[in-house]
């Protein structure tokens, strides 16, 4: 199993600890609230578009955890309810423009079961906002932090997912959960620290 | 093949109240491949299930399993013990796999929590639709291969009826119109240049041999164990 902690090359950036504080938010529910958000990040756009997020140096909160997939089709519902399980705060799919998956409609499923995963997080009285669907490129850097932004925010304002359990880090879980479809990750070799040094 | 959908969440939470062990049996042949009661449907059902205790405060243990087949006693074997250590079993199999369940295991608690429908045919990848009625009379030899019991809302024998218009019925059902059984018959009968057939008058049916007088029973005489 690889490496719980994901290191993107934006994160690498010593800018990055800073971001959660920089974007303040709007009405915060508890100020020191720092969510626990999965990113489920298409290899052929959203996980590029990170790294060139990180090459432009913009910054976004460092709430975000990504979890490499080939595309965003290999996603199952079963997946994004296993990340909330897990104490995900937040879960959010990040697949290709639509038209322009790489293998031509898998982010199109992905959207279809992040709509169903809505209705599900509804009916056991979860809030279906705290799963999402965005799209971009991998020349959208800056939509990547955007949607990174946006998200954080939305899951502060809506506070801890009432699953979440103290000490459990729902992104090894949702790791490990997802099995073989994670990939691994590109970047800076794996050493101990490396997912210690993006936190904020 | 059987057909079934899933429950409301609130039915079958009803189902289980107050049970402390609930295991979620998902069902692999015909429920899996209409998408509502394999195993992945199960884990995605106790993964509900688990979310919506914690979210109560109520110590529940919800685990998922599923047998290949749950309407045979050999499969049945396979989960024994995971049903043995179960307060209630939550079955996602079609009404025959939760009756077996519930013989095999009985007096365990074990509730459906699936409706089963119909016996479909998968029109294309998501959608099914009616094609039999298991009326033990089949009569699809003189219809074109068009089943007038289940395809026509009258069930009409000696059809169409006055309802039939531009190859739709009059009934229509869930806002979706209907085709004609019976416009169908007729195209494919006179595609097939027999649609003298028609005119012929047919009788009653026999429908001694649906389930209208009690359970049927089939036997293969032949092939029972020595």
């Amino acid at each position: 199993m690889a490496e719980a902690e994901v290191k993107t090359a934006a994160e690498g950036g010593a800018a990055a600890p800073e971001a959660a504080e920089a974007e303040a938010p709007k009405k915060p529910v508890d100020p020191s609230f720092e969510p626990e958000i999965i990113v489920f990040a298409c290899h052929y756009c959203a996980y590029a578009a990170a790294d060139l997020a990180g090459s432009m140096r913009l910054q976004y909160p460092s709430n975000i955890r990504m979890i490499k997939l080939p595309c965003t089709g290999k996603l199952e519902v079963i997946h994004l309810m296993r990340a909330i399980e897990a104490g995900a705060d937040g879960v959010y799919a990040a697949g290709c423009l639509e038209g322009e998956c790489h293998y031509l409609k898998g982010n199109l499923w992905a959207r279809k079961r992040v709509t169903k995963v809505k209705e599900l997080l509804a009916e056991v009285g979860l809030e279906p906002e705290r799963v999402e669907m965005y799209n971009m490129s991998s020349a959208m850097g800056a939509k990547f932090a955007e949607s990174a932004t946006e998200f954080t925010e939305r899951i502060k304002q809506l506070g801890p997912n009432p699953v979440k359990r103290p000490g459990v880090s729902a992104h090894a879980a949702a790791r490990e959960a997802l099995g073989d479809v994670a990939m691994a990750d590109d970047g800076p070799p794996p050493a101990a620290p490396a997912g210690e040094g993006n936190q904020p | 093949m059987i057909t079934a959908e899933r429950k409301p969440f609130e039915e079958i939470l009803s189902l289980v109240e107050g049970q402390k062990k609930i295991l979620v049996a998902g069902c692999d042949t015909c429920v899996a491949i209409c998408l509502t009661g394999g195993e992945k449907e199960a884990e995605i059902l106790a993964s509900e299930l688990r979310l919506k205790a914690q979210q109560d405060g109520r110590e529940v243990e919800v685990t998922h399993t599923s047998a290949i087949r749950q309407c045979e006693w050999e499969y049945l074997d396979m989960i024994a013990k995971q049903v043995e250590e179960a307060d209630v079993v939550l079955s996602m199999a079609c009404g025959i796999g939760i009756q077996s369940m519930a013989e095999k295991y009985a007096p365990k608690l074990v509730m459906p929590a699936v409706d089963t429908n119909m016996l479909g045919m998968p029109q294309e990848h998501a959608v099914w639709l009616e094609r039999c009625a298991a009326c033990g009379d089949c009569r699809i030899g003189l219809t074109g291969g068009v089943c007038p019991i289940v395809r026509c809302s009258k069930s009409l024998l000696n059809g169409p009826c006055g309802g039939s218009h531009a190859g739709l019925c009059e009934v229509r059902r869930d806002n979706e119109d209907i085709e004609c059984a019976w416009a169908l018959i007729y195209e494919r009968l006179k595609a097939q240049g027999r649609e003298e057939l028609m005119l012929e008058v047919r009788g009653p049916k026999d429908w001694s041999k649906s389930s209208s007088g009690g359970p049927r029973k089939m036997v293969r005489e032949e092939a029972k164990p020595v």
